[in-house]
């Protein structure tokens, strides 16, 4: 799960983390009010939206009065941001945060992020901050320094030091950086993180650290652990279909293809999008009902896939395993006729394999619905292929 | 032979008088498998079809000499779970639990790197010797004794996958699941290096998805150190990029993990690389040695 900068800023303040002044605001009046209560020469005004670069593209604007404030907040809320990581379609930004202005000296770069190659934590630092970390590697892959953290001890304060000194900091700022890295740690392990970076972290002329910019991303498996995390979730940065699957407990991501696909267990989901593009189809989403897949998720299942309105066809691959096919064959029956009306326009192929694979094919053929049945998953890919 | 289990196997199953736990641990048993005890804290004493339960998965040990643990038990308290079974001397244990805190897992593993311990999972089906012993909850039916050797990251693509081998008669060595998760117990490398020192072991079957990098130092160990055939297929060449994609470590993060690149490293090792999941099968036949 990922949660706005904002929110990583509140979550910076309660672990001492420095951050600057500064307030969220939803309208050009907030954001006129904000300005005004910052009362400060010089204000940056940053588009919240759950994406990076949103510098280049044009979603954070230096600002010295309220009224440049409010010019720039009627420009950009309610409107789409498109950056590199948003897709071409962009993302609405609904708030935006006014933050005072601060002298900077230095931009440095920090992270703490899951390493599954080395499965432990990782620190990373560089001095060349400011920029993507992709682009640091680029331009200057030897200015990042990586450290293992021993999950068994924590972070220690030498590792930040060795860290400070390699990296060329002034002895003045050694102590504080090193004690920063130490409560950023207890931030990412507190709150079940998997990357909590801080690009960049400045040092101000008066030997300040300041964290400027701040991105979190959760462990969706911890979230159980920290509810004060998940309240944080925006449902908005979401596509609706998607925060519904969530509600249902499916696992859904929207593409943009015309097929839909219902399967079961994730790696098979992915390996049937595959095959579909194979037989010359695109997939519209990727949906994996479980293991199991039961007749109520099999209903909540075609409910979301026949709310996209691109999808023009179903491909149904289970992989009946230890659950009974018939049963599973039960549940899409029950779930065609509930939903009748909405599936009649919409081709419907459906491949089961499994125990007593042969009578729910049987069941299916025999039903009046319009229910094409696959042997393989290969006839599936190719039958709904050429009904869409 | 076959790798890691085999008739002689002796199970425990942690979390056995749960919902889950309690059905596996039947299916398991009525497979052929030794499920010798199971262990529910508090419930020491019962017994579910017949197993005995206890507290501990020390005492689950002194008295019934179980040599593997089969884990079900939820995600809050799994690696707790894990560390007992560890700490109680098992040498191999299979965690079935989807949902585990990577962090508790990070923990994990270097809790058990000093005990000397194989965990395969978690998120994973388990493992099975076919016609022998079936340790997890994959459909025992569909599978056939034989010489291919099956590893991957998925489950009911890998029933998929094994399900085309039984249907053209070949059957299989032992199929391992390491899991969906991006800090896990068992990686590709450790389980083709079991199945390249098995005699019974002829071809082998990789099936990888997106995300991390473990596909490619498979590759560089194929390349290295695996004389058999092995045929591979990548999941997610559909997947969009920043995406996860139902499990935990199937994502591709800032151009690393692409299906694509898993393939090209895969091929350049000399492995027979599948584009079509259906067509796996067909692709180890034309491969047997």
């Amino acid at each position: 799960m990922n949660i706005h900068e904002y929110q990583a800023k509140a979550l910076f303040a309660q672990y001492h983390i420095p951050v600057l002044r500064s307030q969220v605001a939803t309208s050009r009046q907030e954001a006129i009010a904000a300005a005004e209560a910052l009362s400060t020469p010089i204000m940056a005004v940053k588009a919240q939206i759950h994406a990076g670069g949103r510098g280049q593209a044009g979603g954070v604007k230096l600002c010295k009065t309220p009224k440049d404030v409010d010019d720039f907040a009627a420009r950009i809320l309610g409107m789409p941001l498109k950056t590199h990581q948003t897709g071409p379609q962009g993302q609405i930004v609904r708030k935006v945060l006014v933050e005072e202005g601060a002298d900077i000296a230095k931009e440095l770069y920090v992270s703490f992020v899951t390493d599954r190659e080395r499965q432990t934590v990782a620190l990373i630092a560089s001095a060349e901050g400011g920029m993507d970390i992709e682009e640091i590697a680029r331009q200057a892959p030897e200015a990042i320094s990586r450290v293992s953290i021993n999950p068994l001890f924590g972070y220690q304060a030498y590792q930040g030091r060795v860290l400070g000194f390699r990296m060329g900091l002034p002895i003045t700022v050694i102590g504080a950086w090193s004690a920063l890295l130490g409560n950023l740690y207890r931030c990412f392990v507190d709150k079940g993180m998997m990357q909590l970076e801080i690009n960049p972290l400045i040092v101000t002329p008066t030997d300040q650290l300041i964290a400027l910019d701040a991105k979190a991303v959760f462990d969706d498996n911890a979230l159980f652990k920290n509810k004060d995390i998940a309240a944080l979730r925006d449902t908005d940065e979401e596509d609706p279909l998607e925060t519904r699957a969530i509600a249902w407990g499916l696992n859904y991501v929207k593409l943009d293809g015309r097929i839909g696909c219902m399967v079961n267990g994730a790696g098979l989901a992915m390996a049937t999008m595959d095959v579909i593009q194979l037989a010359g189809g695109r997939p519209a989403n990727f949906l994996d009902v479980g293991g199991g897949a039961s007749a109520e998720t099999v209903k909540h299942a075609f409910q979301i896939l026949l709310d996209d309105s691109h999808v023009k066809g179903i491909f149904i691959n289970i992989f009946g395993g230890i659950v009974r096919c018939e049963r599973i064959a039960g549940g899409i029956l029950d779930a065609v006729s509930e939903l009748g009306n909405g599936l009649r326009s919409v081709p419907l192929v459906v491949r089961l394999e499994g125990t007593n694979a042969k009578e729910a094919k049987q069941m299916l053929a025999d039903s009046a619905l319009h229910i094409t049945v696959a042997d393989t998953l290969w006839d599936g890919a190719q039958k709904i292929t050429a009904a869409v | 032979m076959s790798i890691l289990v085999n008739r002689n196997t002796r199970v425990v199953v942690q979390g056995i008088t749960g919902k889950e736990g309690s059905f596996h641990a039947s299916a398991c048993l009525a497979y052929g498998t030794q499920v010798v005890s199971g262990v529910t804290p508090g419930k020491g004493g019962s017994a579910v079809d017949g197993i005995p339960v206890f507290h501990t998965v020390e005492d689950a040990v002194r008295e019934t000499g179980a040599d593997t643990s089969l884990i079900f038990v939820p995600p809050p308290v799994a690696s707790d779970a894990i560390m007992e079974a560890a700490q109680a001397g098992i040498p191999l244990i299979i965690a079935i639990t989807e949902g585990i805190p990577i962090f508790e897992m990070i923990k994990v593993r270097r809790f058990i790197e000093e005990k000397n311990v194989r965990l395969i999972g978690p998120n994973c089906p388990g493992i099975i010797t076919p016609e022998e012993c079936k340790i997890g909850i994959m459909p025992g039916f569909i599978h056939k004794k034989g010489h291919v050797g099956v590893v991957s990251r998925s489950g009911t693509l890998t029933y998929e996958a094994v399900w085309q081998l039984t249907q053209l008669g070949l059957g299989q060595s032992s199929c391992v699941g390491i899991g969906g998760d991006p800090i896990n117990g068992t990686s590709f490398v450790d389980v083709l290096k079991l199945f390249e020192a098995d005699a019974e072991t002829h071809t082998i079957v990789m099936i990888g998805e997106i995300g991390g990098n473990a596909e490619e130092q498979a590759a560089a160990y194929i390349k290295a150190s695996v004389s058999k055939p092995v045929i591979a297929f990548i999941a997610g060449i559909t997947a969009p990029p920043g995406r996860r994609m139902g499990h935990a470590g199937a994502i591709i993060s800032e151009g690393q993990g692409t299906a694509r690149s898993k393939m090209e490293a895969l091929r350049s090792a000399g492995v027979t690389v599948v584009e079509n999941p259906a067509a796996i099968g067909e692709a180890v036949k034309k491969a047997l040695p």
